[in-house]
């Protein structure tokens, strides 16, 4: 039972993070009178993110200052529909945001826009290697939005990021330095590359005489100082080390912080209301409309607000989870197969190797930004081929220092004891001569890797929790397989004194306690065929289309690459849609 | 019964000793050690920079901490021990911490048991299973060596103890020593490579002996140039260390 109502507004995004943010200055430049709630605290540079204390591992690093408290709100995690979910307890595998800017503050910056290919996943696949190429039980499936079509959203959200880069595809003109598997871009990135860190030298050169072609990774670290389309001002990034997982104190890292919220904090039809934990959706009573949300504030009030609009900018996972508690769509139902609702999830595989050199090679790991370092593409989406191979996907292979955080950061070779005196002289003999080479693999969507809601675990306002069912599958794990062979290839031609990889083999399960990456997709797919999306290409719900969803929920499955700049992308393409077709004609878009 | 008031006593009264290497200016409000006490372990020489009083661990579990840390990390020409290091006061700091408190873990039930990937799924926050783990060990450690408390092993036996609680094949009647194991490394480590405000890593002791600068967070000209050591010594949070 409500116990507040609020005056109505046009427009309500609920979460406000990177989606939230653009959401906001898209509509409140339609004109829309538009309210973002969002769960967790104020935050902005100063004071939040600060020098000196901002570069305190313990703190942020390891205990996760700025990520969600899963005392208030988790999920529960099983591997196979057979078993009994547990809840995910402690952080460890995925890193969700929190606060004002989401996840958008402690993210690193890795930019990347999706092969043309993998928007048309399903289609390649069967064009190049037939249809019974395609595992039995996998849900490929094309996402019914083009490269093309999407390219002006991307190029926009590179502008308002700053991103740092090498275009590789101008126009369709391949270049040289950049990326030349990429898609065909209108421009160049808005800055240029950043400077190239000690380790990732050594990868270039190897890379390049094994024959592949590495460009430097595209970072939201600004690497010149850089005013964006909005007039939001970035500093040159300084390699501080202090990135993933923090936020930046120089104004460096592209955040709705540094870039959008300078001039949509000021916009008089904006308002922001923190410590406002949405718990549902409010439907109108023939389920064909919502009315607004109701969420609980920050005294512990339940409060209705009233919107035309609502807008789905929670993350992947809360997203899904709040059209299951709306009961908003189909819910999907693994048993037939039929239901969209928590359909598709998928997540990522990653790998890599760990390099040890000599002592007249010293690393400077500490030298470090979110997203510096060097990339090859060759092993990517269908940019090899995978007919001799038998798995579809890839994965992009990356020599990235983010910084040489000494708890968090420290490797040491294989055989080191775990403790005492073997150990201290270990990370005192390596932890300046070490680096790493990684692999950011695709995961594909299974009928049985999915979401729905738990039937024991609740949160703290009594309401079930997010209950995900997912593991590894073969056709990802050869996958990785495959990768770990060119990341040994290329790890030996770095030449280290000694190095070591670490990939999932087949019988390895979901690991729940270790970083792999906040790349959850799904769960909310887009497309073109109702009966496998629950969002129709333009991010809106099928059937009650005054709810739209953003966000990596709406991945049909995951792709070898960091998802945000195809979510910045998605926002961008979703908010023209509302501006320009909706709003003159409010119902389902064609 | 790990719980038994009378046990509770028993080990209350025969107060652990600990190593003289782990002495700390609390731990010298307890007994000295005798003779026969276990010899500090290999080139220990460290003492910990500054007397510090335990607000969470009682005198016997704080002995416990001290001797456990120190075989962890001992001391020795490599670089500084634990103790030298303050881990001890950076647990005891933790453990009143959300950390300790698990303020910021789902802890609501049922609690079940599952595999190891699914993470810790226990009901106590870890300042509990320390509690708990500590009296587990030293009661585990009288029954095996003649009456002794952990403290009150010499060092090889307290590795064999810790290799014991970390492999699982010492085994606790309520809780899993292998967790409490875990949480002991984590801090122990965390303690020892953290920024001196949280208690540990005295005078950048560890970052000295690696090589990290710490919180200086500036290296814009130090990108790209291979083979160049960088070159000035770490800051805390707090400023210059040493
Ligand atoms: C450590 C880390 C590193 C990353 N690195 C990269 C990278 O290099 N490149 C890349 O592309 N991506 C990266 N990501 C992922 C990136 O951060 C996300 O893709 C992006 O932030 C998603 O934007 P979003 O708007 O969907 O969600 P978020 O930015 O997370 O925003 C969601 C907001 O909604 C709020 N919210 C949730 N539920 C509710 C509710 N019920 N009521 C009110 N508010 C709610 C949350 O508190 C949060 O503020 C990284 C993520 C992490 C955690
Ligand atoms: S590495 Fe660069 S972008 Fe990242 S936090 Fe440091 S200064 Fe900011």
């Amino acid at each position: 039972m409500a116990t507040q109502k609020k005056p109505a507004v046009d427009a309500v995004l609920v979460g406000f993070g990177w989606t939230g943010a653009i959401m906001g200055m898209e509509l409140t430049a339609a004109g829309l009178k538009v309210l973002a709630l969002e769960r967790g605290e104020m935050r902005d540079t100063n004071p939040d993110f600060a020098y000196p204390r901002i570069t305190d591992e313990l703190s942020y690093g390891i205990r996760g200052k700025l990520f969600q408290n899963l005392a208030k709100e988790t999920v529960t995690v099983r591997h196979t529909p057979a078993e009994v979910a547990v809840p995910y307890r402690q952080l460890g595998s995925f890193l969700p945001g929190d606060g004002v800017g989401g996840a958008g503050v402690h993210w690193n910056g890795h930019h990347w826009r999706p092969l043309p290919d993998d928007l048309r996943i399903r289609s390649r696949y069967e064009e190049c290697y037939g249809k019974k190429f395609i595992p039995g039980g996998m849900h490929l499936q094309d996402w019914g939005v083009g490269y093309d079509e999407l390219e002006p959203f991307f190029d926009q959200f590179e502008k308002v990021c700053g991103i740092s880069g090498k275009a590789g595809n101008l126009l369709g003109k391949i270049q040289p330095g950049g990326n030349p598997f990429e898609g065909a871009r209108s421009s160049e990135f808005p800055l240029p590359p950043l400077a190239t860190i000690n380790s990732a030298l050594l990868f270039e050169k190897a890379t390049r005489e094994l024959g592949y072609h590495p460009f430097p990774q595209a970072a939201a670290n600004a690497s010149r100082a850089y005013t964006n389309p909005h007039g939001a001002q970035l500093g040159p990034c300084n390699f501080c080390g202090f990135c993933e997982r923090f936020g930046c104190y120089m104004y460096s890292k592209a955040s709705p912080q540094t870039t959008l919220l300078p001039t949509l904090m000021h916009r008089p039809n904006f308002e922001l209301r923190t410590r406002s934990h949405v718990i549902r959706v409010n439907m109108a009573a023939d389920g064909k409309r919502a009315t607004g949300v109701t969420y609980i504030d920050a005294q512990g009030n339940e409060v209705e607000q009233p919107a035309d609009l609502v807008i789905l900018c929670a993350y992947q996972f809360h997203n899904v989870r709040l059209l299951l508690l709306s009961d908003i769509g189909q819910k999907y139902d693994p048993a037939t197969g039929q239901g969209v609702v928590g359909r598709n999830y998928a997540y990522q595989l990653n790998g890599g190797a760990s390099l040890f050199f000599n002592q007249d090679q010293p690393m400077n790991p500490f030298v470090g930004a979110g997203a510096s370092g060097s990339v090859i593409d060759d092993f990517d989406g269908d940019n090899f081929d995978h007919g001799p191979l038998g798995f579809i996907g890839g994965a992009s292979i990356n020599c990235i220092t983010t910084g040489g955080r000494p708890i968090q950061q420290m490797s040491v070779p294989a055989g080191t004891p775990a403790w005492g005196a073997g150990w201290k002289r270990a990370i005192k003999d390596n932890y300046l001569y070490t680096t790493g080479v990684g692999s950011q693999g695709s995961v594909m969507s299974y009928r049985d890797n999915y979401l729905d809601l738990d039937p024991t675990y609740k949160d703290v306002y009594g309401q079930p929790l997010l209950r995900m069912t997912f593991d590894w599958k073969a056709n990802d794990i050869a996958m990785t397989q495959f990768i770990g062979s060119k990341v040994e290839g290329i790890a030996k031609a770095m030449g280290p004194r000694q190095y070591q990889l670490s990939f999932k083999k087949p019988g390895d399960h979901y690991d729940l306690r270790v970083y792999q990456s906040t790349h959850n997709t799904g769960g909310a797919p887009m497309g073109t065929d109702r009966s496998t999306s629950a969002v129709n290409r333009y991010l809106q719900v099928w059937d009650v289309p005054n709810v739209f969803v953003m966000g990596a929920s709406a991945f049909p499955q995951n792709f070898g690459y960091n998802p945000t700049g195809m979510v910045g992308a998605l926002a961008y393409w979703a908010a023209k849609a509302i501006r320009e077709q909706y709003l003159k004609n409010p119902g389902a878009l064609a | 019964m790990p719980h038994d008031n009378a046990r509770r006593g028993f080990l209350r009264h025969s107060i652990a000793i600990v190593p003289v290497a782990a002495l700390s200016g609390a731990a010298c409000t307890q007994e000295t050690p005798p003779a026969s006490a276990a010899p500090p372990p290999a080139g220990a020489s460290a003492v910990p920079s500054a007397a510090y009083s335990p607000a969470f661990f009682h005198a016997p579990e704080w002995a416990f901490i001290q001797a456990a840390v120190a075989r962890l990390i001992p001391a020795d020409d490599t670089g500084p021990g634990a103790i030298e290091a303050g881990v001890p006061e950076f647990i005891d700091r933790q453990m009143d911490a959300s950390f300790g408190h698990a303020a910021i873990w789902y802890m609501q039930g049922p609690f079940v048991d599952s595999p190891p990937e699914f993470g810790y799924q226990g009901k106590l926050p870890p300042r509990d299973v320390y509690r708990a783990g500590i009296e587990a060990c030293d009661a585990y450690c009288k029954n095996t060596f003649s009456g002794k408390t952990f403290a009150q092993l010499d060092a090889s036996q307290q590795d064999q103890v810790l290799k014991g609680l970390e492999s699982g094949e010492v085994k606790f009647d309520n809780l899993s020593a292998k967790t409490f194991f875990g949480f002991l490394l984590q801090n122990t480590k965390e303690g020892y490579l953290s920024d001196p405000i949280h208690g540990g890593n005295k005078n950048a002791g560890s970052w000295k002996m690696i090589g990290f600068p710490g919180a200086r967070a500036d290296f814009a000209d130090w990108v790209g140039r291979p083979g160049v050591r960088y070159p000035l010594p770490p800051v805390s949070i707090n400023g210059p260390q040493g």
